[in-house]
């Protein structure tokens, strides 16, 4: 009976799960004219439930609000920009279910998201098969556009059909160590990771080149995601005698790790990815100062550009903030809404009858100046935005503390 | 130094906790032979009483005030939920086929996830929990937060308590009787609705007393920290015997400190590096489970043999 009724529960939790997600779907049949306006939906797929929804309803919102901007000005003649937002729950199957809701949804023209790589996997093959464009504004897994193969410089596009305004882990991963090697001056570093695409694809990247630029990784371990108690690792990582703690991960397990680390009496900071670059971090961690995190572009605060996005958000009454990844959203948003213009302007004004693909054919010559910087994609559909910004938790918020291009050790 | 204390005490204060949550699987399933599965949102709904307590409490409200005052709210926040989940959700089930309420559990397991997702205020993120000041104390070569010590203390005293409420008090012995023949106890008077009710609300108290120390252990609480706590506590209840409440305690401990001790040093037993550690410790719990189980099926201290199986 015990056996049994496990299996019996799994089985069950999964069927729940699937029938949560089947309730997410909104069906909007019918002819998209709006009156003299053609509607174009950009989809959004994103965790808007869970303990990443923080994340992944300041992405709709994000892209909610692009959408708006377009439309408020007209900056496409003709055409009414719409969001259909879909929640992902974090889940890889969940995702690609959304792929196929969006594929069969007509006027998805392009698709922003998701936030984790992971279930950008499920998704890029049922995007690519259709030829409907996605862009992610968090994915940093480095596979996702260059293969398996980058890790021995034999990079082959993935997919054509996916591009990122995030940067990648290699970047992100040889920046950190870059920073820590050569700016913090930290030798040994013990290193974690949540198992995930993202946190191991991080962390295998910090650890390359660290040891290359001459660091030494004196311990390395794995966490579950799910878990509140690290007190059992922790104790392992004081007799390695490691200057720091590198995270592959986010900051909801993040938080409680580098509490506990300070509070076994280890006076040694916890240093992370875009993952724990959330003003939640310093919110959940009574220990935080000191910690260190990496994120893509300059600081959203000390760009002009991002001044108008941050008035906008705040003017448009959103409930939730915009956390990590806002600005990003609204440059992959709008990379879809120039991609449309310039689709539109080579058809007459109209928007063609294989919208789809003349999206695509326009995503490689997208240039425009965002919220993070100047924007376009290279011949892998990655940012050509590489610049980097490592931030210290000072007064329980994150300061920006050096700003560049990581050196590829 | 030697981090053997350190990971026992580690073990141990996480494992207590198991235990005050795997009481309500333990008691529920020794009642009606329920897996009551949303009792880890039951944990969960408590954690978040006693934060409320502590919001609308004025700033600068000296914790320790605070504690007992959390602990109320968050009792007769989970025990409202638990007994309502009773009263609608599994009575009308109880003579329905085993599959039915333990199915009901898992859904009501969801739903109260979401109930607290979106209407708690601003619970789509983890939400700060109060935390004492001041660094650790040294105990037998061991950092024991000051946050950990609750538990410490809380899970003896609730044992103690719920063994003499069973033993000694009218209630306590009508639970037993229920337990042994739900039918015959009937005939002898006992109002066994009334002494589900109450397995029922005792667990939940107990869970909610486990949230408390949650809370402060980790310093915040999350509509999704049920989960995987209920989990653990239900392993523990099985390790420990299911339907035996000592066993439920003994259970979690053991749980606890060998999660602990696998993260510690399993990775340093040659040729065993890649098996170590925090990614592996959940494997070699349940393989621990499996083993106990394999031997002694009724559990460590489990006396009833499988006779409902």
């Amino acid at each position: 009976m015990r056996q049994r009724s496990i299996i019996a529960i799994t089985a069950a939790l999964a069927a729940g799960s699937l029938t949560l997600t089947a309730c997410g779907s909104r069906d909007e049949g019918g002819n998209s004219s709006n009156g003299d306006k053609t509607t174009v939906v950009i989809g959004v797929d994103a965790p808007l439930t869970g303990d990443l929804s923080a994340l992944g309803l300041g992405i709709k919102n994000s892209a909610d609000l692009a959408a708006k901007t377009a439309n408020k000005k007209e900056y496409v003649k003709g055409v009414e920009f719409k969001i259909e937002a879909l929640d992902d729950q974090a889940q890889p199957s969940v995702g690609q279910q959304n792929a196929q809701k969006f594929i069969s949804n007509k006027d998805v023209l392009g698709v922003v998201g998701p936030l984790n790589s992971s279930v950008s996997q499920q998704m890029q093959k049922p995007f690519n098969d259709a030829g409907l464009t996605q862009v992610s504004p968090a994915n940093t897994g480095t596979e996702l556009t260059q293969g398996d193969g980058w890790k021995t410089g034999n990079s082959v596009r993935q997919f054509k059909t996916f591009f990122r305004t995030a940067t990648t882990d290699e970047i992100q991963g040889a920046f950190a160590a870059d920073y820590l090697y050569n700016q913090a001056k930290i030798k040994k570093v013990y290193l974690i990771d949540d198992q995930k695409t993202y946190g191991a694809g991080l962390a295998a990247s910090f650890k390359t080149n660290f040891t290359k630029f001459g660091g030494q990784i004196v311990g390395s371990d794995h966490i579950n995601p799910d878990d509140r108690d690290f007190n059992a690792v922790v104790a392992k990582i004081k007799k390695t005698g490691a200057e720091a703690l590198y995270y592959g991960g986010e900051y909801p397990a993040a938080a409680p790790l580098s509490q506990q680390l300070k509070d076994s009496g280890q006076k040694i900071p916890l240093m992370g990815g875009d993952g724990i670059y959330s003003a939640e971090f310093p919110k959940l961690n009574k220990k935080a100062e000191g910690d260190l995190a990496t994120s893509v572009g300059k600081p959203v605060e000390q760009l002009d550009s991002a001044k108008t996005f941050i008035k906008d958000y705040e003017a448009a009454g959103y409930e939730d903030d915009y956390e990590a990844y806002g600005g990003l959203t609204y440059d992959a948003t709008w990379a879809i809404i120039e991609a449309v213009k310039l689709a539109v302007e080579g058809n007459d004004g109209k928007v063609p009858s294989d919208g789809r693909k003349a999206v695509l054919d326009a995503m490689a010559k997208v240039k425009f100046d965002g919220v993070t910087g100047t924007i376009s994609f290279d011949e892998f559909g990655d940012t050509t935005n590489h610049t980097m910004t490592a931030y210290k938790v000072k007064n329980k918020a994150w300061a920006p503390e050096f700003s560049g291009e990581p050196k590829l050790g | 130094m030697n981090e053997l204390p350190q990971q026992l005490a580690n073990g141990l204060i996480l494992g207590a906790m198991y235990g005050l949550i795997a009481i309500g699987y333990t008691m529920v399933y020794g009642i009606v032979q329920l897996i009551n599965f949303a009792h880890g949102e039951i944990f969960m709904v408590g954690g978040f009483g006693a934060l409320t307590v502590w919001l609308v409490l004025p700033e600068g409200f000296a914790l320790g005030a605070a504690i007992p005052l959390m602990i109320v709210a968050g009792v007769i926040v989970s025990v409202a939920v638990a007994t309502a989940a009773e009263r609608f959700a599994y009575r009308p089930l109880r003579t329905a086929p085993r599959l039915a309420p333990l199915i009901t559990a898992i859904g009501l397991s969801i739903v109260l996830q979401q109930a607290v997702w979106m209407w708690y205020p601003d619970a789509k993120k983890d939400q700060t929990f109060p935390q004492f000041e001041g660094g650790p104390i040294d105990i037998l070569g061991a950092n024991i937060q000051r946050g950990d010590l609750f538990v410490l203390i809380a899970a003896p005293l609730c044992m103690f308590a719920l063994g003499l409420f069973v033993t000694k008090t009218r209630s306590g012995r009508g639970m037993q009787a229920t337990a042994q023949d739900p039918d015959t106890a009937k005939l002898m008077g006992i109002n066994t609705d009334r002494i589900i009710v109450m397995a029922f609300a005792i667990g939940a108290a107990f869970a909610a007393i486990a949230a408390v120390a949650y809370g402060l252990k980790n310093g915040q609480v999350g509509f999704r920290m049920g989960f995987l706590m209920g989990l653990k506590a239900f392993t523990a209840a099985v390790l420990g015997g299911i339907g035996n409440i000592y066993g439920a305690m003994l259970g979690g401990v053991v749980l606890g400190v060998a999660e602990s001790l696998a993260t510690g040093y399993i990775g340093d037993i040659p040729g065993m590096d890649l098996f170590g550690g925090g990614a592996w410790k959940d494997v070699w719990a349940f393989a621990l489970l499996i083993l106990v189980l394999l031997f002694r099926p009724q559990g460590l201290l489990g006396e009833r043999v499988a006779d409902r199986a």
